[in-house]
Formats: structure tokens, sequence, C-alpha cells
């Protein structure tokens, strides 16, 4: 029973050194599969940020093993039933002196590095590129200042995959329809805000995270050593979808960088000229009921489900509504204006009206709901001109 | 006449508690009320842990199985405040209540009818709170900490009980913390000094005082919130002139002397347990007292270590990372107090031992992960991830829950007079030992590996060590359900035990027979 | 109950009363706190008064420089207001000079609707040296069914901006207000 005792009581203690073993091995970058360590990351600051976590790491294993020893050694040696006479003595001044002196001295060695590089991480002048990050429920919006490119990222994962009815992909729950895509070796601030509550906008790779926060603007910097595409979440719990809201940052060399920002800024315009097109031109029901199935997987099924049962009260049910089959102006309204005090969006900005054309006109007919109407991407246009 | 003498008479012409379930609505003996409050705060603890383990077995795999991620929200925050304010909070008050008057050598708490009202609001706090989840809207979802606007704009209509039931438990808290600093200061029998109490009475004392000067603070948040969601004021409104980050810090100027309240009492009880199984006094009394008083007040002045993402001034980020840093130094000198107490000592590993050196080994854990935090620049990677989850749970589970179940161990012959089963308390240890090693340490790497908190699916490098403590959780829970009927067993069909079981123990509840009488020290012991 | 533990039942009562008002008192000592220390948050709102006036002109001997001022503007939730700088996304100002910038808002909608625009500075440090003379921050804005309205936001910067701040961003988020407003 002693030795066994001696040996359960030992494992915390081998178990740390094991850890500390491994994670001293493994910076992140290695060792793919197995998450253990902080990665070291790409930019110079997230490489002091590791090195800051590594040393203090240390530090508290080396106060640990100290420690833990001297328990250990009197677990061992003092024990009754080994014949240990217990001693009298129950106080030292010195020695309690030195005990208190000696962690101060440690932690004020720890700040003066720690000092260093926070004063580094708020230091955000003379960037080059400044991105309007803005954390949305359930999604963020990147806005290049100076640049008029801007668009929203979504999670891009097909639902069938978190539903555990297709296989998940490598990159599952960490992957977008658009990613940020930003200069390395070029400063890159970013001005962080929120639309609706509070979220928090994380790369680890970058070692950058700020809250959003409505109504107010916060800063935060990287310059990106190494191309590379850098993945990250929204690190503040922001409602239901908290972990559905990933951010991914595609760094590229400066030359590809402004291609593709010139390519952004040409597909704007096309974008234009085709949401132009797409409403000027005649729909038949079948294309629109196609077209509609698609858009509202993409950016209505998350509360509204598939199947159209929503999750009442909160995601109001779709199936034989009375908006989904009653006033076709009051429906278009609600998806384009959305519906205050509700979780309901407006999603009017973030759809063209072919797309909310399309997205009614498949609401009013799915799921038994068969109105037989047709809604034409011209009735939003009138809609939205009232 | 006064209390003491009021008491000596009842006792001679009231032999015993009075009979059925009026006894319990109605007693003022802080035994009861003790017993009360230990039972409630079990009964929570299972519940709290149950919604634990819906959690867990939502986070077995990746994917979204059994719970959707709404729910999943209700259930984390659920957890979170069950656990703090039914489970935690409460078992410490019923130690309190059971254990001071007998350790001062005083026949009841000073203001006993506040007693009985102290714990009967948590029975009704609670139900309200637990019936949130059947109502429209479903229970309270924006984590323990409330942040608002989410609790606020964009919270489910049962947010007003949810803040009704805050001021009822707050209010329950602070009558509790009155009734143990009237009792300390006025009731001690006559020689009993301040520096000649039990450890355990001092840090209940400090944590009373936190208890006066924290809750309140919590009591004005939540009214805020109240007049927000319903007044239309905009304390927390950017829109009308507000700050959600002003939420934070009021929150937070609550919210780390709670934590503080939730450790403080576990201090007190190693400090009691370590002495008695190695045979040997407390090392330090005196430096140990004033490292829980300087515990207690610099616990003021870090409170936006929970707040270093929020975008405060870079002065500000600094002074917290310091204060913060600072704190570690008198959590320090009370763990090096423990193991000096045991060094040269005669050990013995009864039970309780066993949750009290586990205790010191795993919270120093807990507390070298809280001091990584500490360094700002590093918390950015740290925060809001498992790695502060893994934190938080070694202080609170191998912390404040381990000391609360030695504590049990401990003086349930006290209490009950019987002996609890030694092996199968030993079993009980190692089974929640492993268990909670099992859940909570890979959590560490989880989180240094980027998982964020408060997310009910996940990437898939996370899903081996979320599986690894999924099965943790479960190995844990059972375990605290074994730990009943130990509980069970030991008061039905124990042992009969001494009036002093434990070679080693010292202390005035050790002089009274086993179970203590009804009311105990009606007449002062002599203090020497 | 002893009559010391009266006592002691009334101090120690008071002590929750206090911190309760104490908490209170936490929402205007925020801001005090904020402004005297030159912690200062995100937001200097208040227009210079009489004496800061005086105070600004008297700095004559400091070097003026040039600094970036970069706008930013952003809707909350659903608000559907067009709101952007009617000229420059970005202006190069002189500190100690006045600067008169316009914002543009649209009420694009089909009924009448109230806004208010609030502000935000960034970096921090800088919006203790940021001073509006004349600003639209917190004033509703009414406007009828497709109306707009040209809005100046006039600003100086402090000469004694330090010198590592050389861009300053000032954010305006814009909130819907209209059904507040008619509760009121």
């Amino acid at each position: 029973m002693d030795t066994s005792v001696c040996r359960w009581l030992n494992a915390p203690l081998s178990r740390l050194l094991q850890a500390a073993l491994v994670l001293s091995l493994l910076p992140q970058d290695a060792a793919a599969e197995i998450p253990l360590n902080m990665p070291v990351g790409v930019t110079d600051i997230s490489r002091s940020v590791y090195d800051l976590h590594m040393t203090i790491f240390w530090i508290c294993v080396a106060i640990a093993v100290v420690v833990f020893g001297v328990m250990f050694w009197s677990i061992i040696h003092h024990r009754k039933s080994k014949g240990a006479k217990a001693a009298h003595f129950h106080e030292n001044t010195v020695v309690e002196i030195i005990w208190t002196l000696i962690p101060m001295a440690i932690l004020i060695a720890m700040a003066i590095p720690a000092t260093a590089t926070l004063v580094k991480m708020y230091d955000t002048s003379d960037a080059e590129v400044d991105i309007q990050v803005t954390g949305y429920q359930w999604k963020w919006h990147y806005k290049y200042l100076d640049q008029d490119v801007e668009f929203f990222s979504n999670l891009s994962t097909p639902r069938e995959q978190i539903e555990n009815t297709a296989e998940k992909s490598e990159h599952y729950l960490l992957e977008v329809d658009n990613a940020l895509v930003i200069p390395t070796g070029k400063k890159v601030r970013f001005l962080i805000t929120s639309n609706d509550v509070i979220h928090s906008w994380w790369v680890p790779h970058l070692a950058v995270k700020k809250d959003a926060i409505p109504g107010f603007i916060n800063e935060s910097w990287a310059i990106v050593n190494e191309p590379g595409v850098y993945r990250g979440q929204c690190a503040e719990l922001c409602g239901k979808d908290h972990g559905f809201m990933p951010i991914v940052v595609d760094a590229r060399s400066p030359e590809d960088y402004q291609q593709w920002l010139l390519a952004k800024q040409e597909e704007k315009e096309q974008q234009a000229q085709q949401a132009a097109a797409a409403t000027a031109r005649t729909w038949t029901h079948e294309e629109l009921m196609a077209e509609g199935e698609k858009v509202y997987a993409r950016a209505c099924a998350a509360c509204h489900q598939p199947s159209g049962a929503g999750m009442p009260p909160v995601f109001p049910s779709l199936i034989k509504s009375p908006i989904t089959t009653g006033d076709i102006n009051a429906h278009i309204d609600i998806v384009v204006r959305g519906k205050p005090g509700t979780a309901m969006q407006a999603f009017g900005n973030q759809l063209t009206p072919a797309e909310v054309a399309a997205v009614v006109t498949y609401e009013r007919n799915a799921w038994g709901n068969d109105t037989g109407d047709t809604v034409t991407p011209t009735d939003v246009q009138e809609h939205n001109a009232q | 006449m006064d209390a003491a003498s009021d008491i000596a008479h009842e006792a001679q012409h009231h032999h015993g508690p009075a009979s059925g379930l009026s006894r319990w609505v109605f007693t003022t003996n802080h035994k009861d009320i003790g017993t009360l409050y230990m039972w409630f705060s079990f009964l929570m603890f299972l519940t709290g842990g149950s919604m634990a383990l819906v959690i867990r077995a939502e986070l077995f795999q990746p994917g979204l199985q059994l719970v959707d991620p709404g729910f999943f929200n209700q259930m984390t925050t659920m957890h979170g405040l069950i656990m703090v304010f039914g489970a935690v909070m409460p078992a410490f008050v019923g130690l309190a209540n059971w254990l001071i008057p007998m350790m001062v050598g005083a026949p009841d708490m000073a203001l006993p009818r506040m007693n009985n009202l102290s714990f009967w609001i948590l029975p009704f706090a609670f139900t309200m709170l637990l019936m949130t989840l059947f109502m429209d809207g479903g229970a309270p979802n924006f984590g323990w900490t409330f942040y608002a606007p989410l609790s606020t704009q964009y919270a489910p209509p049962t947010v007003n009980y949810f803040i009704f039931g805050v001021h009822l438990m707050g209010i329950s808290s602070i009558m509790g913390a009155i009734n143990v600093i009237a009792t300390i200061f006025n009731m001690r029998a006559p020689g009993m000094t301040l520096m000649k109490m039990p450890l355990f009475v001092w840090t209940w004392l400090i944590t009373a005082f936190l208890l006066l000067a924290a809750m309140p603070v919590l009591a004005c948040v939540v009214t805020m919130m109240l007049f927000d969601i319903n007044f239309g004021t905009s304390f927390f409104n950017a829109a009308g002139g507000g700050d959600p980050v002003l939420f934070q810090h009021l929150f937070w100027f609550f919210g780390h002397p709670e934590v503080y309240i939730m450790i403080l009492p576990a201090f007190g009880i190693v400090s009691q347990i370590i002495p008695t199984f190695s045979r040997k006094p407390l090392f330090g009394y005196a430096s140990m007292v004033y490292a829980t008083a300087s515990i207690a007040l610099l616990s003021f002045i870090v409170w936006a270590h929970h707040m270093f993402t929020v975008g405060m001034p870079l002065a500000g980020e600094l002074f917290f990372m310091y204060a913060t840093m600072l704190i570690a130094v008198p959590t320090g000198v009370k763990v090096f107090n423990w193991i000096s107490t045991m060094f040269r000592g005669s050990l013995t590993f009864e039970t309780p031992m066993l949750f009290a050196i586990a205790f010191i080994v795993l919270f120093t854990i807990g507390g070298f992960s809280g001091l990584m935090l500490a360094i700002s620049p590093a918390d950015f990677q740290y925060h809001d991830t498992y790695f502060v989850v893994a934190h938080f749970h070694y202080v609170l589970v191998p912390g404040a829950v381990f000391a609360i179940i030695a504590a049990v161990y401990y003086w349930l012959p006290k209490w009950c007079g019987r002996m609890y089963d030694e092996r199968l308390g030993k079993i009980h240890f190692w089974w929640s030992f492993i268990g909670l090693n099992l859940t909570f340490f890979p959590m560490h790497f989880i989180g240094l590996a980027g998982m964020p908190r408060r997310i009910p699916d996940y990437a898939l490098q996370f899903a081996d060590f979320n599986m690894l403590a999924s099965i943790g959780g479960f190995v844990f829970g059972f375990a605290q359900v074994f730990f009943l009927f130990i509980v069970i067993r030991c008061i039905t069909s124990g042992e009969k035990a001494a009036a002093n079981p434990w070679e080693g123990a010292e202390g005035l509840e050790w002089t009274l027979p086993s179970p203590a009488p009804y009311h105990s020290f009606g007449t002062p012991p002599k203090i020497d | 109950m002893q009559p010391n533990s009266r006592k002691t039942l009334v101090l120690a009562t008071l002590i929750p009363i206090v911190m309760f008002g104490f908490g209170f008192a936490l929402v205007p000592l925020y801001d005090v706190f904020c402004r005297v220390t030159g912690l200062n948050g995100k937001v200097n709102t208040s227009p210079l008064t009489e004496a800061e006036q005086r105070n600004r002109n008297n700095q004559q001997e400091t070097m003026s420089r040039g600094v970036r001022v970069q706008f930013v503007t952003m809707n909350n939730g659903d608000m559907p207001w067009e709101f952007a700088p009617l000229e420059h996304d970005a202006v190069k100002v002189q500190t100690g000079e006045d600067f008169t910038a316009m914002f543009r808002v649209t009420n694009t909608t089909d009924r009448f609707m109230q806004g208010r625009a609030v502000p935000s500075v960034s970096p921090s440090e800088a919006a203790q040296y940021f001073h509006k003379v004349q600003c639209f921050c917190f004033d509703q804005q009414d406007l009828e069914a497709g109306e707009s309205l040209d809005m100046p936001v006039v600003f100086e910067v402090d000469k004694e901006l330090p010198d590592h701040i050389r861009t300053i961003t000032l954010a305006y988020t814009l909130f819907d207000v209209t059904q507040v407003a008619n509760n009121n």
C-alpha cells in the first residue's frame, strides 16, 4: 500500500515532466497532429510571445520540481509508518522572508521582457495597410480602407459535415468563403469593431487577439514574415454560432497582394454589372427556385434550418408561416430590412436583388408552402425603391 | 439576557431538536443549518455536474450530435452559475455554520434567525433559476460572466429571472457573511484571542469581509442590467453613451474577489487538516494570517487581468499585469508553509489527508497556469481558450471542491458520530484524482493549440484530447455519486466515532463528544 | 441577541450598503478617472471649454506637424442609413489648426427614422489630444424617408500629441434609436 501510494503520488510530477519534455521538443509548426503547444507563429511579435510563454512555463516547472520534490521527500521519509517522529518547529522568520523575496525577484525579472513585448504590441504607428474588421453574428466583415474593397467572410464548412452526414474536411470549421488577404513584410493595421455584441478577432499565428466592441474601435497590427494561410476563431461568446465564425488570413507576397487587390476591385465592378444584369433579365420560376435553394442554404439555413422548421421561438418556422404564405411585399421587406429587436438581420446588404428574389420565391414554394408565387428581381427593386 | 445564557436555559428545558419537517424549516440551530447548506450544496453539485456531462457528451466528438448550439450555451451558463453560487459558496457557508461556533467555543452563530433566512432563500432562488430551462427562450445562455450587450439587448426573456436570482443569492451570501463576522468578533470564548483562532476561522473572517465588499457590486451590475433591459437606460449601450467595457470593469471588480471568496476557506480547511495528519503544528501561523489578508486586499486591484484583450490603455494593462503577478507571492508563501508543516512531521494518509495533499499539488499547478495567464502579452494567446478553462478548473475542482470533500471526511465523525469507511474513502479519492486529471489536464494543451472556450464543436486537431477529457468527466462524475453512497452509508451504519478520531487533531470541536450535542458550549470552555 | 452583536450587525450591514452605492458611483467615477489620469479610453466627447480654448491658444510655441486623420463610419445592427464621409476617407491635418470634415447621412427607407452617431478614437492614447470643437456625436438626427443631411465635425489635434502617433482614426457608429426615442 505504501509503495503504491508512492508511485501514485509521483504520477502528477512525472506527468508534468513528460508534458514539459514534449512541449519543449514540439514547437507547434513541427508536429501537425498532436495539439500540445502554442504556435511560434509568423511574426516577430508572435515569436516574442512564444518565448515569453516558454520562459514563464520553465520557471513554473523549475519551482514545481523544487517544491513538490520537498513534499514528496517528506511523504516518503517522514511517514509515521516508517517510524518518523514529529519535530516541533513551527516558525522561522528568516526562512519566511527568503521565500517571499526570491519569488518576488523572479517575478520582477519576468516582468521586464513582458513589458517590452507589450509596449511593442501597442505601437500601431506607420501602418501601410489599414483594414477595418467588423464582427457580426456570426461572420466577419473586412473593409480595406482607401481601397474600395470590402466583403463578408462566412464559415464555408457544409452543414452536412457539422451534422455528421458527410465526412469532415481537413480544415473543418476553420474555412471561409472569402479569406482576408494581406501582404507579407508590410505593417497591416486592424481596426476592430462589432456590429452587434462583443466578438473577438484572434489569429494565433499572428498573436493578434482583440475584442470587437459595438460602438468602439480597437486597434492591432501585424507584420507577417512568411506567406501562408493562417486560421483563427472568434474568441468571445457572442451567441448561438460563436463556434462557427472562423477567421482565415491569407498572407501573400506584396506583388501577389496587389494583384489580388486589383482583381477584387475589378470583381466589384463585375459583380455590380452581373447583379444589374441578373436583375434586368427574365428568370423562370424553376431558375429562381434553384438559385433560391442555394441562397437559402448559404444564408438562411443556419437559423431557419434546411427543413424550414426553424427553432421557435427564437428562429421561427417558415413552413406555412404567415410571412412565407402571406403578403409578398412584407416577405421581401423582412428579408431585406430584417426585424429590429430580433435575430433576423437585414440581408439587403449581403444579397443582390436577384438573390433576394430567388430566396423569397424558394421560401414561398418549398416545404409544402406551394403558393405558386414567383418573385422577380424587378419586384425586389420596386420594393427597395419605395 | 444574553444569547449564551438564553441557549443554556433552553438546553436545560429542550433536550434536543424538534421533530418532523418543521424542524428543518424553522431551525435556528447552526448545526442544522450547516447540514441544510451541505446537503443543498451536494444536490447543486450533482445538478451542475450533470450539466457538465451534457457539455462533455457533446464535445466527445467533433460535429453536433446531441444538443443544438443554443442549448449548449444554456448548459455552459447554468453549469457555471450553479457550481459557483449553488455548490461551492453554500458548501463553504455550511462548513462555516457547523464549525465556527464549535471552534471558537460559542453556543451558536450570533444571528440565528437571520441564519435560517440566509439558507432558505437559496432553494427558492435556484428552483427559479432551474425552471428557466423550461421557459420560452430557454435559460440564460450568455455565460456565467454575462457580458453586455449579449446579456442585455440580445438576451432571452428569462434574463429577468436570472437577475432576480442573482440578487437573492447575493442577499443570502451577505447575510451569511454578516453572521460570520458578528459571531467571530463577539462570541469567542474568553481567552481565545484573534491570534489563537484556528486558521479556518481566520480565513472565513477574511472571506466574510470580501463578501461584504464584493457582492453589493454584483448587485449593482445586475441592477444596471435590469435598467438597461427594462427601463431604457444605457449603462452598457453605446447608442446611449454607455460602454460595454464598463460592464466588464464592474463585473470583474466583483468577480475577482469572488474567486478568492471561493478559495480562502479552502486554504483554511487545508491548514487544519495538514497539521493533524503531520502531527505537527501549522508552520508560520502568523504569516499564514498575514498572507491571507494580503491576498484578500490585493484581490481588489487585479480585476482587469480578465480583460487584457478589451483594448485597455497600455498603462492600465501594465499595472494589472504587475499587480496580478504580485498576488502569486503570498499564495506561494502559503504553499511553502503547508509543505513545511509536513516536513519532518509524522505523516499518515487517511482520506482527508489524501485530498489535502492533492489540493496542495494540483491547486499549485492551477496557480502556475494562473501566473502564466498574468503575463499580459502571452495572455493574448491564452485568453478565452481552453487554457483558461484548465486553469480555473484546477483551482476550483482539486482546489475548492477537494478541500470541501476533505472537510466532509474530516469532520463527518464529529457531525454524525460515525466513521466513514476508510477503504471506500481512499477509492473515492483515487477515482476522483484520476478522473479530474484526465478531464482537465488535456485542456491545457488544446487551449494552447488554439481551441476557444464556449464552443459546441471544434476543429479536428482537438478531437483526441476532447475525447479524453469527456471520458475523464464521466469518470469524475460517477466518483461523486460514489461519494454520496459513502456519506449515506457512514451516516446510517458507520462505526461509532470517538470524540477525537484523529490522533493529532487539535481544536475545541474535538473536545466535544461525537456526534456533537445539539446545543454545545452553553457554558464557554476554558482556553489556555 | 447580545448588545455587541447588534453593534456588529449594524456596522457590518453598513459595508454592503456603502459598496452598493460605490458600485453605482463607479459609473461617473469611471469617466472622471479616465479624464484625471489621462488614461482616456477611447472617447473625449465634450467640446472644448473656454479654459481649454484659451490654453490651446497659448500653445503657440510648440511646433506644428502633419498628422493623418482617418475617418471610419459604420452602422450598428440593421441600421439601413447610408453614412459616409462626404469628401475623403482620410486627411492630413496640421496639429494646432482647426479642420472641418463633412459626413453625409441618408435615410434610404420609406419611413421616418432617428439615428445617433457615437464616436470612438484610436489609438486610445490619442483621444485626449483630439479636441472636437463641434461634433454631431450623440445628437439625435431625425430624418424623413429619403432625406439626407450633411453634418460637420470641426476638430483640432493638439500640438502636444506624442511624436510616435502619426495616424489617428476617428470612427463613428450609427445607431438606430427610432423606437427608443418613441418610448421616451
